[in-house]
């Protein structure tokens, strides 16, 4: 078992190499001096040379590559060019809200979503489980910034229960976070909660039909234990991956939510950086989301083999 | 031999199903899945059902459990009494208290009937913690004292075990353990041995005897094996299109039975005694294997996994026109030497010739043109056909991959249906239009098609009926008469190794143990194991087809 903890942590390391030597050469091989791409078309010659510079142009390239490396293993991504502030310091500073966000949002489509699936496919083809599917439907279709503004329309302007937009870190106001939280997490969770119903159901369905629900219900055990004791755990795998992509996805890929609730985090970061060309921006970003794309998954597989003691590697 | 011959006029009666009719939810017009069957069963009495797939037997074990599929069965008519209750007018919360407490059941699979995700101990435990209130200490001493009365090894071990890590007979010995916890008056078995090897079942057989002598347990018995029927029934209840038959004491029915379907029945079931042998006639050898071994695993990323010997030092030859039977209980090696012939699996050593071809060596793609000459028929006819193909694409997908031409092909596949004795027009049906046997019929068919010197069937028989596993194995003997092909049959069951092979070679632990022609490895076996073998085939001494003792050896 550690064995193969240790071996999955090192299959790590080649695949955050590539794509270290993708993102170091995203910059270096796009056609065109690299420095006037930074500095944009309206630089002098000066500041040209300062960029050239900085980023260290003049030496050859695996000697940049070498120096490029060696600062990222110390945290270092480099200075962003539009603030000129550095890079880990601007994200490290917008990736809590958006981590914050993904979690609560994650955790709220998991509790709505697992025992909605797991009912509708325990009252398979019932008017339960054509809700359920026909919800699922409406989740996936509705773009999520028609359900945020819908959200915002009923909740903060009829209702006036919760402040617009805005964000408040749970470090300073638990209470505060919740409150402005709430509606873009719910915005969220609607297309998670669309779809880990779906693979919770579709996942349900199969497990119940296999012999030991039914040595389970010879036993003359309660349905609720069968159920949620029996069936989901032997339905997990699939669910966990599809919450695991889930979240990864969330930390990645929220610009619209950020921007409708108007989140300081690192979607609308990114954002800002593709249209104003800041690039050590984007190289940080790009290393990041793949980073977290890599854990995710790596605590995904790890997963499996406490859900499924049959899968051993 | 034996039968059981005990009187149960003085014992109470635990079961008493009078008149159950069940019938189909959404079709109540159709013919009902159960037609007013009556059956009671007294305390201590083993009560068989018998009958082929379809007649009604697992229904009727669903129904006294009330655990039949909601949505699509019920029963419509007749009562189910257990002690004064009937048991069809209990709601479901009474019900599910009976359950495991009164009434257990177990289940024919035990690899799919146990939770995987749960330790055994756990899953016995559950028994107690749904039906009475002990303490954390009780509970386990309870589990551990059931463990040890279904006799198995390493009791605290296996109590933490899960059952991936459990034999199949291990794990059919918890499945009893939890279904007797509680001492039910009732217990079920819904071919609770027909998964195992005839060594383990005849384990679970006298284990389940044991503690109904203990227990004074009645049982109703649920099988399609005839010789399991002749070891262990006080009664039989022989079920047909839903319906009970005939019902006798076992000796009985065996001796002399009254209805037609029932001697139909009996008269199918294989003899353990070879048919006489057929003359060699020297055509030249079809396929020859020499020192076949296969080890599996030895190599892993940056640790050393242990490697598993699956084969080894397997040596034997096949003529045309004869048949050759590989017999030995589950890993014993007899699939992994039939895939290693077939190069579905790579050999790690020695050599096979098929047609005078040395194939154990070749490339994937060398090898393409020789596939043809070898081919193949699996087990289960449910799995082994493309459900969404039509049988003819199903048949022509060889000939076509070896380049022949499509309506030559097709008009080719016509002509060997009606060789296995199916109607031309079959090539546009789908699978799922035909049954098991159909379906096994089809597999061959799709097997010659390609016109092979070697067919080999990998327990093609083991999924069907008696009177379906008769007519299959004649089919195989003609096609073998009219083509001359040669065939390598791998079977669990000796009866059906006596009826088709010429020669027999018995695996154990991936080595040939006894390699001599049927008659003399069936009456005259050399090695210890292929006596235990025999020994624990079930009904060994009774000729079925004859109705009378066979003639001691």
């Amino acid at each position: 078992m550690l064995g193969y903890i240790i071996r999955r942590i090192l299959a790590v390391i080649p695949v955050m190499t590539i794509v270290a030597v993708f993102v170091f050469l995203l910059l270096r091989l796009t056609p065109g001096d690299p420095a006037a791409i930074i500095a944009g078309d309206m630089a002098t010659p000066a500041q040209l040379d300062r960029i050239r510079d900085s980023l260290g142009l003049n030496d050859p390239l695996y000697v940049q590559f070498i120096t490029w490396v060696g600062n990222l293993l110390q945290g270092d991504l480099g200075t962003s060019i539009i603030s000129n502030t550095s890079v880990t310091g601007m994200i490290s500073e917008r990736i809590w809200p958006t981590v914050n966000i993904a979690l609560l949002t994650i955790i709220i489509s998991v509790l709505l979503a697992v025992p909605m699936g797991v009912v509708a496919a325990w009252r398979h083809k019932s008017w339960i489980d054509y809700g359920v599917m026909s919800f699922s439907v409406l989740g996936f279709s509705i773009p999520v910034f028609v359900i945020g503004y819908i959200f915002i329309q009923i909740f903060s302007n009829e209702l006036r229960w919760l402040p617009v937009q805005g964000y408040i870190p749970p470090s300073e106001s638990i209470g505060g976070f919740l409150a402005r939280a709430i509606l873009p997490c719910l915005t969220l969770a609607t297309i998670y909660v669309a779809l880990i119903a779906r693979m919770t159901r579709a996942s349900m369905l199969e497990v119940l039909g296999e012999d030991y629900i039914r040595t389970a219900r010879a036993k003359g055990v309660k349905e609720d234990i069968v159920l949620f004791r029996h069936a989901l755990r032997n339905a997990a795998v699939p669910i966990m991956t599809i919450i695991g992509t889930g979240f990864a996805l969330l930390i990645g890929g929220v610009v619209v939510t950020e921007s409708v609730f108007n989140i300081p985090g690192i979607g609308r970061l990114t954002v800002d950086a593709i249209l104003a060309r800041d690039y050590p921006v984007i190289q940080g970003m790009i290393l990041l989301t793949s980073g977290i794309y890599v854990l995710i998954n790596l605590l995904i597989d790890l997963s499996y083999t406490f859900i499924d003691p049959r899968i051993r590697y | 031999m034996a039968f059981k011959n005990r009187s149960f006029d003085d014992a109470s009666t635990v079961l008493d199903i009078r008149d159950l009719t069940v019938r189909l939810l959404d079709r109540p017009e159709a013919a009902p899945i159960l037609d007013r069957i009556s059956l009671s069963i007294r305390s201590g009495e083993t009560a068989c059902l018998v009958g082929e797939s379809g007649s009604g037997k697992s229904v009727t074990s669903l129904a006294v459990m009330g655990l039949l599929p909601k949505e699509a069965l019920a029963a419509t008519g007749g009562t189910i009494d257990m002690e004064g209750q009937n048991l069809l007018k209990l709601g479901a919360q009474k019900m599910r208290e009976l359950r495991a407490s009164r009434i257990s059941m177990i289940f024919q699979e035990p690899m799919t009937a146990l939770n995987p995700v749960m330790r055994v101990g756990d899953q016995i435990e559950e028994v107690l913690d749904t039906h009475a209130k002990f303490s954390a200490q009780e509970k386990k001493r309870r589990v551990i004292d059931i463990m040890n009365q279904v006799h198995l090894p390493d009791v605290e071990r296996i109590y933490r075990s899960y059952p991936h890590q459990l034999s199949g007979g291990q794990r059919q010995r918890i499945m009893i353990a939890m279904a007797i916890i509680l001492e039910p008056q009732l217990l079920i078995a819904d071919e609770p041995t027909t998964a195992l090897d005839v060594t383990t079942q005849k384990q679970i057989l006298s284990l389940i005897a044991e503690l109904q002598e203990k227990h004074g347990t009645a049982v109703l018995f649920i099988t399609h094996d005839m010789g399991v029927v002749a070891e262990i029934a006080d009664t039989v209840h022989v079920m047909h299109h839903g319906e009970i038959v005939e019902q006798a004491p076992v000796g009985e029915l065996l001796r002399t039975p009254r209805k037609d379907y029932t001697k139909r029945l009996l008269k199918a079931v294989p003899s353990l005694v070879p048919q006489p042998a057929r003359p060699d006639e020297k055509r030249g050898e079809a396929l020859v294997v020499e020192g076949l071994e296969k080890i599996y695993g030895g190599q892993g990323f940056l640790v050393k996994r242990e490697s598993t010997l699956a084969a080894t030092n397997v040596s034997f030859s096949i003529p045309r026109g004869r048949t050759l039977g590989i017999v030995g209980e589950s890993g014993s090696g007899k699939s992994t030497v039939a895939r290693c012939i077939l190069r579905l699996i790579d050999p790690t050593e020695g050599e096979v010739r098929v047609a005078n071809t040395e194939i154990a060596r070749l490339s994937r793609r060398a090898l393409r043109p020789h596939r043809r000459h070898i081919q193949i028929v699996f087990q289960d006819p449910f799995r082994s056909l493309n459900p969404r193909w039509t049988i003819g694409e199903s048949l022509i997908e060889g000939p076509l991959n070896t380049g022949e031409d499509r309506t030559k092909a097709m008009k080719r596949a016509q002509e060997l249906l009606s060789l296995v004795g199916l109607p031309e027009d079959a090539v546009s049906r789908y699978p799922h239009q035909f049954s098991g046997g159909q379906r096994q019929r089809i597999a061959i068919a799709r097997a010659i098609a390609m016109e092979p010197d070697v067919l080999v069937a990998d327990e093609a028989v083991s999924a069907l009926d008696v009177s379906v596993q008769a007519q299959v194995l004649k089919l195989l003997a003609d096609l073998q008469k009219k083509l001359g092909i040669a065939l390598l049959f791998i079977t669990h069951d000796l009866r059906v190794a006596a009826q088709i092979c010429d020669e027999v070679i018995v695996m154990q632990h991936g080595r040939v143990v006894e390699h001599d022609t049927a008659a003399n490895v069936l009456s005259n076996p050399q090695h210890a194991y292929t006596r235990a073998l025999i020994e624990a085939a079930p009904g060994r001494n009774w000729d079925f087809a004859n109705f009378c003792e066979l003639p001691a050896a």
